[in-house]
């Protein structure tokens, strides 16, 4: 099966920066990909060479098979969902949403029964006839994802669609897309800079760092087996021990992580049982967070987070505690 | 922190635009006065007789109204097309020496008006070219480019980069993008830009005394009654015309552009 | 259609150039040529016998410039310029600041078109107003007259300089013409400058203790000062450039304008004109450039 993006040893430079450096990786078609990074990783400029705004300075980008390089945005079927919306002030919802069939010439009347459609779609029946800037910000969103979805396209492009939402919306939203793409087949190319939703929605996530993709994978992959300690900071928190503190407490000789949620601490009448390692700390900080509380432990010089369910133990700073972990908890990296 | 102002400042504000604008209230005033010889104050009588003089009596006046409108009109449709490619080109690329290409499009209204008459001036000797409409319409057109370019550049720089790339996502070109998405988010502003270029172009002096020869425009016929008056008043009737001329563009335009920013940088 | 969109895609220099090329043509050939063929005159001179303009470099006509009545002329322009520069600051400022930090909605919109009409509005029927009010049987007399100041008046127009024998025929008459046309080229940049001035600076000021009036020295006055600046570009240049004022309202003393006109026109000395042109240009060349050092620039 061809894919539906293939990237060939892709390089974007922008004067002497490399936004995009190298960059080689498939997209599968029908997938849901996150590209997640900090910003200025390359995750942006990425999608935005899959949609055609930039040309790559070297390498290849195929979409279904074709190459893309060189070909304009308007000769792409691939359509964009921007961060800022972008939907035209001097046109109303309806003709934003038909704009690009009217583009495509297809008779007023068809597009104005398709924009209902996908404006139906995204449960903004009736809105047609306002302006963008009566709308808040989760209807734009919606318009944005009807303008683009109406024209039916092969790859749908989302750059941090979700990020000018405030929290509930955002998670509402999260569900929707989801749904949206489940339901279209589409393949979608989601780029964000938080690590949540990328794990909590996508097939696959690519992880970028200085231009270049450092790890891609399902989400549990990234998240249990980070290959870096990038990776292991940027996906969820985490502790990274060194080779010396590893080995010292049976582990590998080798940078591991420990996620924080792994570690437990004993109180007096727990044992140490064989599959477990442990150490030895004194609590230098307990934050209360709700669910959870997290402490900060310092293991002879080691400073390491744990969280535990809130209620569960009576601890106190200052106090002196040992602390366990399971054996296949820690995860070797390939490098610090 | 005090959010009334006090009575000082609100006096000098007051005092400031009153200063503005009492002088332009004595305009009016003398086209109303009967004494043609000088500039008596107060009015010795009121008549409205100097309308109907201007109308019937003086034909010195129909020429440079003429010639004013026609070089404005002529001067306006040069400076919206080229203060919109120009516009257009500064506010989209990026490339090495555009700052100092944005500033020598501002040139012309930035050194006194004296230095652009003379030179055009100059120019025209050397290159043997014979006074004509044209010769003014060349200058009126050098500085209404700079008018329309502002207030082109300010809107471009409105409109967010992404409408563009949205609309060519969506299939248009370069072409329909342009007239479907960036003219109609500019057309105010063009409208805005040619009726000031307008304005300016059918009020200006310095730069046509320079460019003009013997033909006369009707600022040019205005400053000439200012040296040897005729019939004083005439002068006000004429000046009420120019002030109407003028007036209703600026407070058109003033209303086309005032949502988020002001009329492009004022200057002559 | 497509086939050139595609290649300004591929290409998007082609379409800046494509843009940019009729209008830099234009300005480079019609305005920027005009200059310099404007500076090549000057450095030909006139032959004052035979009243010919010989084409030949010199540099004698940049020597004419140091002749004791020019220079007189030139300093004439320059104080002219300096006082109204200086003059319109002070009267700009209650307008700009009340029209930046008092006025709301309505009111401001009705400021701010309070100050556009009377810089947009015909040049020459503002200098034909002031003719009117200047005159000597005009507004200004009455109106003294009226209030028994007619004699303060008199002693006014007796002063050594500045006096003459009317109000229209002196140089408090010219001054008077210059501040009022210049004013509001003051006004715009400064209250745009002072619009800039963050609300919370002023609550922090009065926060630490600073009285209103200390916290109008120490943190308005500052802020606003590249608004002054960028308003002192306007009245200075057009000021130094102006002749028709002078010439309207005035006496027989030649400003910078009036000197390069009847030197172009019934002199015909146009090398001699052309070296007067570069003058205001070098003042205003080094005036920008301090300007810029100031900051001036983002307040225009």
């Amino acid at each position: 099966m061809t894919h539906a993006v293939s990237f060939q040893n892709v390089t974007r430079h922008f004067g002497k920066t490399r936004a995009v450096d190298d960059v080689t990786i498939d997209i599968a078609q029908g997938e849901f990909f996150a590209m997640l990074g900090p910003s200025g990783s390359g995750k942006t400029t990425c999608l935005r060479l899959i949609a055609g705004f930039e040309q790559p300075t070297s390498g290849t980008i195929s979409i279904f098979g074709e190459d893309a390089t060189g070909l304009p945005p308007y000769k792409r079927n691939v359509n964009t969902v921007f961060q800022d919306y972008a939907l035209f002030p001097h046109m109303t919802v309806g003709e934003n949403v038909a704009y690009g069939l009217m583009i495509k010439g297809v008779a007023r009347a068809d597009r104005e029964a398709s924009a209902k459609q996908a404006l139906d779609m995204v449960k903004l029946s009736g809105f047609d006839q306002r302006r963008p800037a009566q709308l808040s910000g989760g209807q734009r969103q919606r318009v944005a994802l009807a303008r683009a979805l109406v024209n039916e396209p092969k790859v749908l492009l989302l750059d941090e669609p979700l990020g000018a939402l405030d929290l509930k919306l955002r998670e509402q939203m999260q569900e929707e897309l989801k749904h949206l793409q489940r339901q279209l087949g589409i393949t979608f190319v989601f780029v964000t800079h938080d690590q949540g939703e990328a794990l909590s929605m996508a097939d696959r996530v690519a992880i970028f760092n200085e231009g270049k993709i450092v790890q891609a994978g399902p989400p549990s992959e990234i998240y249990e087996r980070p290959r870096s300690r990038f990776v292991a900071d940027f996906v969820g928190s985490s502790n990274v021990m060194s080779p010396e503190f590893s080995k010292s407490h049976g582990g590998p000789e080798a940078w591991v992580s420990l996620r924080p949620e792994k570690i437990n601490i004993l109180t007096g009448d727990q044992k140490v049982v064989s599959n477990q390692f442990n150490a030895e700390g004194r609590i230098t900080a307990i934050h209360y967070q709700g669910a959870m509380t997290r402490v900060v432990i310092d293991a002879k010089g080691t400073r390491l987070s744990a969280t535990l369910p809130a209620t569960s133990k009576a601890l106190a700073e200052g106090q002196t505690v040992r602390f366990i972990w399971a054996k296949d908890a820690i995860v070797e990296m390939e490098k610090a | 922190m005090r959010s009334e102002a006090g009575w000082g400042l609100k006096l000098g504000a007051a005092a400031g635009l009153m200063f503005l604008h009492l002088p332009l209230l004595l305009i009016f005033l003398y086209a109303f006065t009967t004494e043609e010889k000088s500039f008596q104050f107060p009015p010795p009588g009121l008549t409205t007789k100097w309308f109907a003089t201007a109308w019937f009596d003086r034909p010195d006046i129909w020429g440079p109204l003429y010639l004013s409108i026609k070089v404005a009109a002529i001067a306006t449709l040069l400076a919206l097309i080229f203060g919109t490619l120009a516009a257009a080109a500064l506010s989209r690329a990026k490339f090495y020496g555009k700052d100092s290409l944005s500033l020598l499009f501002i040139l012309p209204i930035a050194l006194p008006g004296i230095i652009t008459g003379i030179a055009l001036r100059s120019a025209f000797d050397i290159m043997n070219l014979p006074f004509s409409t044209w010769t003014i319409i060349l200058g009126h057109a050098t500085f209404c480019i700079v008018v329309v370019y502002n207030n082109v550049l300010a809107r471009f720089r409105r409109i967010n980069s992404n409408m563009v790339e949205a609309s060519m996502d969506l299939g248009a070109d370069g072409f329909q993008t342009f007239r479907f998405v960036v003219l109609p988010q500019i057309a105010s502003a063009l409208l805005a830009g040619g009726m000031l270029a307008f304005a300016l172009s059918f009020d200006e002096v310095i730069v046509t005394t320079f460019t003009a020869g013997q033909q006369s425009t009707l600022p040019i016929w205005m400053l000439q009654e200012l040296i040897r008056p005729r019939q004083r008043p005439v002068t006000n009737v004429v000046a009420i015309i120019v002030i109407a001329v003028t007036f209703i563009p600026i407070l058109c335009a003033y209303y086309l552009t005032r949502e988020g920013e002001h009329t492009g940088g004022g200057g002559r | 259609m497509r086939g050139l969109s595609d290649l300004f895609y591929k290409r998007p220099g082609a379409l800046t150039a494509m843009l940019l090329g009729p209008p830099l043509a234009w300005i480079g050939i019609v305005y920027i040529g005009s200059l310099l063929a404007l500076l090549l005159q000057s450095f030909y001179h006139l032959d004052d016998f035979s009243g010919i303009i010989i084409h030949e470099f010199t540099l004698s006509t940049y020597g004419q410039l140091f002749e004791s009545s020019n220079l007189q002329t030139i300093g004439r322009t320059v104080a002219m310029a300096a006082i109204v520069t200086i003059t319109s600051a002070i009267i700009a400022f209650p307008i700009a600041y009340y029209a930046a930090r008092f006025a709301r909605g309505k009111t401001k919109a009705l400021f701010y078109l309070a100050v556009m009409m009377p810089l947009w509005s015909s040049y020459l029927v503002k200098v034909y107003a002031w003719k009117l009010i200047l005159a000597k049987e005009g507004i200004i007399t009455w109106a003294a007259g009226g209030l028994g100041l007619g004699g303060v008046l008199d002693a006014l127009l007796t002063l050594p300089v500045i006096g003459g024998s009317s109000l229209s025929f002196s140089y408090i008459g010219t001054f008077l013409v210059f501040l009022y046309i210049w004013l509001p080229y003051m006004i715009l940049p400064l209250q745009a400058a002072l619009e800039r001035v963050p609300k919370n600076y002023i609550e922090a000021s009065a926060d630490l203790g600073a009285t209103p009036r200390q916290t109008f020295r120490t943190v308005i006055l500052p802020l606003a000062l590249p608004g002054v600046i960028a308003g002192s570009i306007f009245t200075f240049s057009l000021t130094l450039g102006d002749y028709i004022i002078p010439q309207i309202v005035g006496n027989s003393r030649p400003f910078i304008g009036q000197a390069v006109y009847t030197l172009q026109g019934t002199a015909g000395d146009i090398p001699l004109a052309a070296a007067f042109t570069v003058v205001p240009m070098l003042i205003m060349g080094v005036y920008l450039a301090l300007a810029k050092r100031a900051g001036a620039f983002d307040a225009l």
